[in-house]
């Protein structure tokens, strides 16, 4: 344990004997002092003896901690619930900083851990999200806490999913699908010829910096205000990153391989399919995931200039309008859950297409 | 530069973007007398006017709301709001990008600088690495820029208004790129570079001083690029909910209302001018620093 973890190890402790010393004679019931004073007695004990000194233990105290919390919050704000709250908090680091530094675990429990960590830290930021806009009395309008946006989530679950469908199954998805499909199919094209690709790709470039989402309000102009619009400027935003991809994934040039296949006297379709469009493949499943978030944000952003009334864009910039902050929430829920989903699934396809490649080789190596 | 790299120059990068970007025009010019077609015949047929093609290119080109502009009503618009008008009135169109700028770059320093303290932190200390960086990837996949609006009508709401809640918009999107681009520069040094620093018994400090902060510079360029493009999206796509007041992206949305299509384009073009701007400009400022430092392209 170095000085670092010493200091915020005595901080704790400090924090643990502040909340128990306010609450001793105010709000909390008898079962929680008795946590809250068993937390500030272990850190005590801990700092000046080397018991009890495993990060399993500050995962313990965190966890009961936040237990005591999430009971009391909701009745009134108990006294000593800053210090405790701080003090918990610093326990959670502690357990994560002291497991990884931990040498002498099975790896397969160190596997697990790197899948535990996040989600501690996830489950950390709701909890703390929960307990300070309850403990401070945040107003709605503002922010909502986790729990009013679940409620709020299973009682529209219709609109949402009516909006889902609209923003991302017929905007996201079919301008995706026509995007990144034709711009494979014109890099494939225009592949053969050296002048076009150095003409294009600097276009290219340039366009993908630049910010495409405006031309919305003129797509909205060709072709009405439904999800196909939508779609058109999702198409135009997917194009240029996958065209870029594409075009350079197929640059790439191992020399043995060409020989090879020009030794076995291949086609040109041949080592195109072989060779060089899985030589590609990083490439085209970079851009691929690039323009899965881009899909999604282009959508949405789409339908602030004017859509029919259904769809997640509309719902959010009404919902703001009407102060339903806790249903605008809910909406983002459904896109950050959608854009992770597809995220994650490009990411797994791409881990069995491209099971070859060093990126994803070097955990079997070492 | 000897002669001959200068043709190779521009027989290898000149040529084929300048015939690229002449066959853009030439496809845009077809289009914007295909597209606005038929509402000139429309307005031809009221007007009982016998016309032949070449009055309809013409006056396909001339429209005052056409669907598609032609690339020289853009120019000249561009023109009259750059240069013919005081850049203090609210129709210039330098107002709106000093605005947008001014917060493209505000969230772009934050973002830069929050996204370098996240990734020295991520390198140097194993718990932050193991519970922060999934979420950091995490981050990105919600389409931040779709609750942009939101955000700053909750800014608004604590009181802050202005030019920081935009700036801060350009600040989530652009710290993502230099945290992950930096985190893979401060670990790029190679293993037997960091070998020689343990025999000369340097600490940890030093090693990051002279070893890891050197060597992660062109990674915090090349992500410095797409950061700042990215800022600039964010700072336009910001400046929608804020009632059209001022900014490029109020530019967009008060065209979009009043179907005013040249304004709209014009806003544009101003934007893909700001981006390239920018970074060319960070190209430039890259190359230099990149050549002082020894850096081999």
């Amino acid at each position: 344990m170095n000085k670092f973890q010493k200091a915020q190890q005595v901080i704790a402790s400090i924090m643990a004997l502040l909340a128990l010393q306010s609450s001793i004679f105010y709000a909390f019931n008898y079962p929680a002092l008795f946590f809250i004073s068993l937390i500030a007695t272990i850190g005590v004990i801990r700092i000046f003896y080397d018991y009890l000194n495993s990060g399993l233990f500050d995962f313990l105290l965190s966890i009961i901690g936040m237990t005591i919390l999430m009971i009391h919050v909701y009745d009134s704000p108990p006294n000593g619930f800053w210090p405790l709250l701080i003090s918990i908090w610093l326990y959670g680091w502690l357990a994560v900083e002291k497991i990884t530094h931990e040498k002498n675990i099975a790896p397969f429990f160190r596997k697990l851990f790197f899948i535990a960590v996040p989600i501690f830290f996830g489950a950390w930021i709701l909890f703390a999200w929960e307990v300070i806009t309850i403990g401070l009395n945040i107003p709605m309008v503002i922010l909502p806490s986790p729990s009013l946006i679940s409620i709020q989530f299973v009682n529209s679950l219709e609109t949402l999913w009516a909006d889902f469908v609209q923003t991302f199954v017929r905007a996201a998805l079919t301008g995706y699908l026509i995007g990144c499909g034709s711009a494979f199919i014109i890099a494939i094209l225009i592949d053969k010829s050296l002048f076009l690709r150095r003409g294009l790709l600097p276009i290219g470039n340039f366009i993908s910096a630049i910010p495409i989402v405006g031309i919305a309000p003129i797509m909205i102009m060709w072709f009405g205000f439904d999800w196909q619009s939508k779609a058109a400027v999702v198409v135009i935003m997917t194009f240029f990153p996958m065209l870029v991809n594409t075009v350079t994934g197929l640059s790439v040039n191992n020399p043995i391989d060409r020989d090879l296949l020009k030794t076995y006297a291949s086609s040109y379709t041949q080592s195109l399919i072989l060779m060089r469009l899985p030589a590609a493949a990083p490439f085209i499943f970079n851009a691929l995931k690039i323009n899965s978030t881009l899909a999604l944000i282009g959508a949405i952003i789409a339908e602030f200039f004017g859509s029919p009334t259904v769809g997640l864009g509309f719902r959010i910039s009404v919902e703001v309008g009407r102060l339903n902050l806790d249903m605008v929430w809910a909406e983002i829920v459904v896109a950050a859950i959608v854009g992770s989903a597809s995220y994650g699934v490009i990411s797994f396809i791409e881990k069995k297409v491209t099971f070859w490649h060093p990126s994803n080789r070097s955990t079997l190596e070492k | 530069m000897s002669e001959n790299t200068f043709i190779n120059y521009f027989k290898n990068s000149f040529l084929p973007i300048l015939s690229i970007i002449i066959i853009i025009f030439a496809v845009w010019y077809i289009f914007t007398v295909y597209l606005n077609s038929s509402i000139q015949i429309d307005s031809y047929e009221r007007q009982k006017i016998d016309w032949d093609f070449s009055d309809l290119v013409r006056d396909t080109m001339s429209q005052k709301k056409p669907l598609l502009p032609a690339p020289h009503q853009i120019v000249s618009e561009m023109w009259k709001t750059i240069f013919m008008i005081k850049i203090t009135s609210k129709k210039s169109l330098i107002f709106h990008s000093y605005i947008t700028l001014s917060s493209t770059l505000l969230g772009f320093t934050i973002g830069t600088i929050l996204g370098i303290i996240l990734a020295v932190s991520i390198v140097e200390n194993k718990a932050m690495d193991a519970s922060l960086m999934p979420w950091i990837i995490a981050s990105q996949t919600i389409p931040i820029l779709a609750i942009a609006p939101m955000i700053i009508i909750i800014l608004n709401a604590f009181g802050l208004s202005g030019l920081l809640p935009k700036a801060l918009i350009s600040t989530y999107l652009s710290f993502f790129p230099i945290a992950v681009g930096m985190v893979k520069g401060l670990r790029s040094p190679e293993l037997s570079y960091l070998d020689l620093m343990h025999t000369y018994n340097s600490s940890r400090l030093n090693i990051f001083w002279k070893l890891r902060l050197p060597s992660s510079v062109p990674y915090l360029f090349a992500s410095m690029k797409v950061a700042i493009a990215i800022s600039l999206v964010g700072a336009i796509v910001g400046e929608l909910p804020t009632g059209a007041v001022a900014g490029l992206g109020a530019r967009l949305l008060t065209g979009s209302y009043f179907g005013l299509t040249i304004q709209i384009w014009s806003a544009l073009v101003m934007a893909a001018i700001l981006a390239g701007t920018l970074i060319f400009i960070l190209n430039f400022i890259s190359r230099i620093t990149l050549k002082r430092m020894g850096v081999q392209e």
